[in-house]
């Protein structure tokens, strides 16, 4: 169970914008009829691309009366998961897995070049307020290990340098090529691959 | 070493794209509409005479959990719901499953979904997974409109929907209750069993919950025979696996493999070997996080599979192999485990929410070197006390790596905390307190 923040400074109000009140309503029909509190998961999503990544309470007032559902289930749910963030991060949102199989790779190193780069503590807005870092549990993608995740996109196979090379491009406001970057395809074993060689796609 | 034929998931790696074009090359949706014809009940005694497992951590035979569905379709509908929330550290098979062979998923979903009289099917993604989640909804897109799925699915007149849901972050939400739970809008805390899911689960329906692996490897089973698939492995423990690997070896990677393949074999010839030598070799967590680690001396001979390796009280979990060699502190990477059950503890029952926090803070110190002799029992007390006293098997998954910890490298714990508990040596301290909690800001 995961203690989080709530911001203190919260907007007055929320409203899903046109594009989104479409898309909620096609959520809420993936759901059998009057089943609609299932929906709440997926548009606790929707509010967090609309709102800079994160979910002020307005958002989860105006969740629950557009499910018809009771606010303080809608609050639990969010409160729950750790995916939903209830303070503002930074655009560009790195999570720096360190569970043990990225642990034992070096994952601490990639957390010493986040320090480096965007603040010195988790959680904390970069200088030009556009990026923040967290440690997190396994992603996995434990082969890939050590790894981050940059918004949506998987960084893998890193070392220092690399995690470096990769900040900087996104504080320059590139967004570097998601992947391994060690150049080898996927999760196959490195330059010592003996299985699939040989067959063709028939 | 598994012969490329014998092999289920040829685009493990995506040499060849996932793509229904390229899937079907590969001999998916070939010939769906012959297998659903043979009918429920050969599906059903194909998979049970397949001897197939569950792939998700339990192993629990599939073709029975499948034959606890009611037989005929009440007022209720029954659902199909597929676990896709891998969370579990050292294991990530299902993501490639997700990302380059969608479509054996898909085929699958919709072979079970007959089998146990479901039109509805709902995937269950971790949070994190967002892209490969993308990547299946095209799939399930082009299945769609090639109408492979949807209304009169393949020309069966079986109608078979298939929608996906994200999860958002949440270990517990792997366990299936919790996981049902979470679908419904709630927090994913686990529900009491029974009743089993398979008569009251989703929405209070008949629900067959399925790790990804498990169903993507029915069609191929199907298609080949239960025979080929229970030739592979030993009996009770058939057919191919994807063994993850992971830590400290040359070339970490996914490799699918007959079921019973020694463990020494896999690490050598497919993760390149251990970093150092065989020789620098420490310890394995032979399946995911929760399963207790073996020391080199058991790893020299044992074989991957469900018996053999509950036999050394160990388990095979997901298979998610995590090699550790002697450059690691192996109390360090235990406690980072307990942190992570710490932190992932959905708080519904005592015993696992306070003790997963326990046990962190005492690995934590005894890592330090900063426990006392008796405290060591007091560890494998305070595991003693969790397992088998939580609703969710997330009790047991959070003591067992503990216990795993203690029963092979006690002298190693014992050796760096060896000295008396300071009220023996200190007798004027006022009132006994819990010394390590006041000077610590994690309490």
């Amino acid at each position: 169970m995961s203690l989080k923040k709530i911001s203190k400074e919260q907007p007055e109000q929320f409203k899903f914008n046109e594009k989104n009140c479409e898309i909620a309503k096609k959520i809420l029909s993936n759901y059998p009829e009057g089943k609609q509190q299932s929906a709440v998961m997926p548009l606790l999503y929707l509010v967090q691309e609309q709102n800079e990544n994160w979910i002020p309470l307005a958002a989860m007032k105006y969740i629950a009366k557009f499910l018809n559902m009771p606010y303080i289930k809608v609050y639990e749910v969010a409160t729950f998961y750790s995916m939903y963030n209830l303070s503002p991060v930074g655009k560009n949102f790195i999570q720096v897995c360190t569970t043990t199989p990225c642990m034992i790779r070096g994952a601490h190193k990639i957390v010493e070049a986040c320090k480096e780069k965007i603040s010195k503590n988790e959680n904390e807005l970069s200088e030009d307020k556009k990026c923040s870092w967290v440690e997190v549990e396994c992603l996995g993608a434990c082969v890939n290990a050590p790894m981050m995740q940059i918004n949506k996109d998987y960084y893998e196979d890193l070392d220092k340098e690399k995690t470096l090379k990769i900040l900087d491009q996104i504080l320059k406001g590139e967004s570097p090529k998601p992947g391994s970057y060690r150049g080898r395809l996927n999760s196959e074993p490195e330059n010592n691959r003996k299985t699939l060689l040989d067959i063709k796609n028939a | 070493m598994l012969k490329d034929e014998d092999r289920i998931f040829k685009n493990l790696y995506n040499d060849f794209g996932n793509d229904l074009m390229s899937s079907q090359k590969r001999g998916d949706w070939s010939n769906t509409k012959e297998i659903l014809e043979k009918g429920r009940d050969w599906i059903i005694n194909e998979i049970k005479a397949s001897e197939l497992r569950g792939r998700g951590g339990a192993g629990f035979p599939t073709g029975l959990k499948w034959s606890f569905a009611p037989k005929e379709k009440g007022s209720r509908p029954h659902y199909l719901v597929i676990n896709a929330d891998e969370s579990e550290p050292g294991t990530c098979k299902d993501r490639d499953i997700l990302r380059f062979e969608p479509h054996k998923l898909i085929e699958g979903c919709l072979i079970a979904s007959y089998a146990v009289n479901s039109n509805k099917c709902y995937i269950y993604i971790r949070g994190e997974y967002f892209n490969e989640g993308q990547l299946l909804q095209n799939a399930i897109d082009e299945a769609y409109k090639k109408n492979l799925i949807g209304k009169n699915a393949s020309g069966t007149n079986w109608d078979l929907d298939i929608y996906i849901h994200y999860g958002a972050g949440a270990y517990i939400c792997g366990e299936e209750t919790a996981l049902l739970e979470s679908l419904e809008g709630k927090k994913g805390q686990p529900r009491l069993k029974p009743p089993f899911p398979a008569l009251i689960g989703l929405y209070g329906c008949p629900t067959i919950v399925n790790n990804v692996e498990t169903i993507a490897v029915v069609p191929t089973i199907l298609r080949k025979g239960a025979k080929w698939f229970s030739s592979l492995g030993k009996p009770k423990n058939t057919g191919t696996k994807i063994f993850c690997i992971s830590g400290n070896v040359n070339n970490p990677c996914n490799v699918e493999e007959e079921m019973s393949i020694p463990l020494k074999d896999l690490i050598e010839t497919h993760a390149g070997g251990v970093i150092g030598g065989w020789e620098n070799l420490k310890a394995v967590i032979p399946g995911g996080s929760s399963m207790p680690l073996l020391p080199k001396k058991i790893c020299d001979t044992i074989k991957m599979d469900f018996d053999s390796l509950v036999a050394e009280k160990s388990g095979m979990g997901t298979a998610g192999i995590v090699v550790i060699n002697n450059d690691q502190d192996i109390i360090k990477c235990m406690a980072r485990i307990a942190r992570f059950y710490k932190h992932e503890s959905c708080g519904q029952c005592t015993p696992c929410r306070e003790g997963s926090g326990w046990m962190w803070r005492m690995l934590e110190r005894m890592a330090k070197g900063e426990a006392s002799k008796d405290e060591v029992d007091m560890l494998m007390d305070v595991t003693k006390q969790i397992e088998g006293h939580t609703i969710c098997a997330f009790g047991e998954g959070s003591a067992w790596p503990v216990q795993g910890l203690l029963r092979h490298f006690k002298k190693e714990i014992e050796k760096r905390n060896n000295f008396n508990p300071l009220v023996n040596r200190n007798k004027d301290i006022p009132y006994l307190v819990d010394q390590h909690l006041l000077d610590k800001k994690n309490a």
